[in-house]
């Protein structure tokens, strides 16, 4: 086999490429090379006999430098097979000159492109929030259609499934800001003042975010993939024309069941964290465990306690619905569920934050 | 080089307690078209799964162009990869490339091919499959079923591979598309020398084209050869398929 599939002779009254070998997909660009090079003034023989075998880019690489030297001086091909020709045709009737349409993506584009789309998500989302809210009001004056059976299970997928990692997270956490605070409090021989800073800090504000930031992260991105999926699959096509309202069907369910046991995972991870600061003031400071739980029994005004826990239906709303609204956003194409998935988690614990920090302002103008 | 380019032997296939292939054998030649024939559920894509190594047999040995497919190294699978082509029942196009992104794929990957000389043949498979040149730059998901068909058909041809895999080749297209990408399978065969397998309920292709086929039934392959000799077949399928009135009057109408 000439593994350079194609030769150029030069004669006295004509020029000859002696085509051989295979000339297929892999050969091409080697043959493009040489052909490249070569131009032609005198009269040209194209030699076929020895090619072994072709496929359509041999024939095409041949029909494209065929046209080319057509236009400089005559050619005459010779040595082909039927099979060659026949192939020759093939192509023939299929050459377009057209060039396949290419959007442009400009940076004018994208930036176009990503400001209608932002304005276009918001108004969604303003809709979505509508629609979210009269479907949860009338739920509720028409019981009947409360989907026990659903909330149970998401209850069970997103609050039991996380409790491990929330216990693990929250009594990390309680013990490494008792460990850091025990430190500087010695200092003052204020060693008690642990259990007061500790048991405000986490009731109010460590355990609500703690708990919301996992269950974003764990359940808010399972809902965006979950529902994205079944928004590519046509799912949720199939549901609408079968009258299954999907928000009532997928969302709400989620909703409801997270709006449940976002509170008591809060619960869970107030004892946690108490736990693992607990533990840290009693090996870094030596206070027992009695003492620490007389001394909170004292100072922990049980408003705070209450306040952590009422955040938790809101955090689950919104990741509930931060969740659920971007699954729905999923397009046809499958990379559109990765970033809808990273837009979820994102923008809920963003607005997690966000939420708590208005609930700080508005508790404190209102002295609570 | 032998004649054979697939050969499956006591192919055995069980979900648990089912059972979908019960030692199964079958052979495919080099340059025929080779049909699989069966019911809804008989297995056929299973099997074709099993082929071109998406899915391991329970037990049995699959050879493809001499590579028995039980233990074949990673060198070797990549090799044989590179020299199928396949049409999956349900297209398959990679949904954040367009069409002509989607053919040209391999090309750009497997051969050192210039853009030009790439687009080129992009579009002149686009056009061979019968798709318009502006739904080159259309996403899948801008398609409608049966263009899905032809730009996964064009896909699939994009290496002028020398084995094609087609699950269904022309279900969902119109009759006259599906008797063009028949002349096209077949001219495709004669020119290049194809072995191209393709699971089909479509009798006008069967008729037409195929040149030896095999019927999946009951875990098994109930009769193999060409269209003669399966009519003879003495399977209730069988019986069912090709004697029915529409059959017989397709028959009488024309064969090759
Ligand atoms: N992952 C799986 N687990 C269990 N059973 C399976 C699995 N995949 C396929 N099957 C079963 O194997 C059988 C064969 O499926 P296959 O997709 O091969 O059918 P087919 O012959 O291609 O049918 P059709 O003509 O409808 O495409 C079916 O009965 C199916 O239920
Ligand atoms: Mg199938």
């Amino acid at each position: 086999m000439n593994p350079t599939c194609i030769k150029i002779e030069y004669y006295s009254n004509h020029t000859t490429i002696y085509a051989s070998g295979d000339w297929t997909i892999h050969n091409v660009p080697k043959i493009d090379r040489v052909l490249k090079g070569f131009s032609c003034h005198r009269r040209l023989v194209w030699d076929f006999s020895a090619v072994s075998s072709f496929d359509s880019s041999g024939i095409l690489l041949f029909m494209g430098y065929h046209d080319k030297f057509l236009s400089h001086c005559r050619v005459e091909v010779v040595g082909y097979t039927k099979a060659q020709e026949r192939m020759f045709r093939l192509l023939l009737a299929h050459k377009v000159d057209d060039l396949i349409p290419k959007v442009e993506r400009g940076l004018f584009y994208s930036i176009g492109k990503n400001t209608v789309s932002s304005y276009d998500v918001f108004v969604k989302f303003v809709n979505f929030t509508g629609y979210i809210m009269v479907a949860f009001l009338r739920y509720f004056t028409h019981p009947k259609n409360i989907r026990i059976k659903e909330i149970v299970y998401y209850m069970e997928r997103s609050g039991v499934g996380a409790l491990f990692i929330i216990a693990l997270t929250s009594f990390l956490v309680g013990m490494v800001i008792s460990y850091q605070s025990a430190v500087e409090l010695a200092k003052f021989g204020a060693d008690i003042f642990i259990v007061d800073l500790a048991g405000i800090s986490i009731t109010r504000e460590l355990a609500p975010l703690i708990t919301a930031i996992v269950v974003a992260g764990r359940s808010g991105s399972a809902y965006t993939a979950q529902i994205g999926a079944m928004k590519i699959t046509e799912e949720i096509s199939a549901m609408r024309t079968m009258g299954f309202d999907p928000y009532y069907f997928l969302i709400l369910p989620r909703m409801i069941a997270l709006m449940i046991s976002l509170p008591l995972l809060i619960f869970f991870a107030d004892m946690m964290g108490i736990a693992g600061s607990m533990l840290a003031s009693y090996l870094e400071l030596g206070i027992s465990s009695h003492q620490f739980l007389n001394r909170m029994q004292e100072v922990l005004d049980i408003k705070h306690f209450w306040i952590g826990i009422v955040k938790g239906p809101f955090f689950a709303m919104l990741i509930v619905m931060i969740g659920c609204f971007r699954g729905l956003q999923v397009t046809d194409d499958t990379e559109s569920i990765g970033y809808q998935t990273t837009a979820s988690v994102v923008n809920s614990i963003f607005f997690v934050i966000a939420c708590d920090a208005l609930f700080s302002i508005l508790l404190t103008k209102w002295g609570l | 080089m032998k004649s054979e380019v697939i050969k499956a032997r006591d192919i055995v296939t069980s979900f648990g307690e089912t059972v979908i292939h019960d030692k199964l054998n079958l052979t495919v030649n080099r340059g025929e078209i080779y049909g699989i024939l069966g019911e809804s559920g008989s297995g056929k894509t299973l099997l074709l799964k099993e082929m071109i190594m998406l899915h391991k047999p329970t037990s049995g040995h699959i050879t493809i162009l001499g590579n028995e497919l039980s233990n074949i190294d990673y060198q070797n699978a990549q090799k044989l990869r590179r020299e199928w082509g396949i049409l999956f029942q349900f297209g398959a196009l990679f949904t954040s490339l367009t069409v002509a992104e989607n053919i040209e794929l391999q090309l750009k990957e497997y051969t050192d091919i210039d853009k030009r000389m790439r687009d080129e043949l992009v579009k002149t498979k686009i056009s061979m499959v019968g798709l318009p040149i502006r739904a080159g730059g259309l996403y899948p998901s801008e398609l409608s079923g049966g263009m899905i068909k032809r730009a996964a058909l064009a896909r699939a041809l994009a290496m002028d591979p020398k084995l094609l895999f087609l699950d269904e080749p022309t279900s969902g297209l119109d009759p006259i598309g599906a008797r063009n990408f028949d002349s096209l399978i077949l001219e495709l065969k004669e020119l290049l020398g194809i072995t191209v397998v393709m699971i089909t309920h479509d009798l006008d292709t069967i008729y037409s084209i195929v040149d030896r086929f095999c019927v999946l039934a009951d875990k098994h392959v109930v009769a193999e050869g060409t269209l003669e000799s399966v009519i003879e077949a003495d399977h209730p399928f069988v019986e069912r398929f090709f004697k029915n009135d529409y059959a017989k009057r397709r028959l009488e109408y024309g064969g090759r």
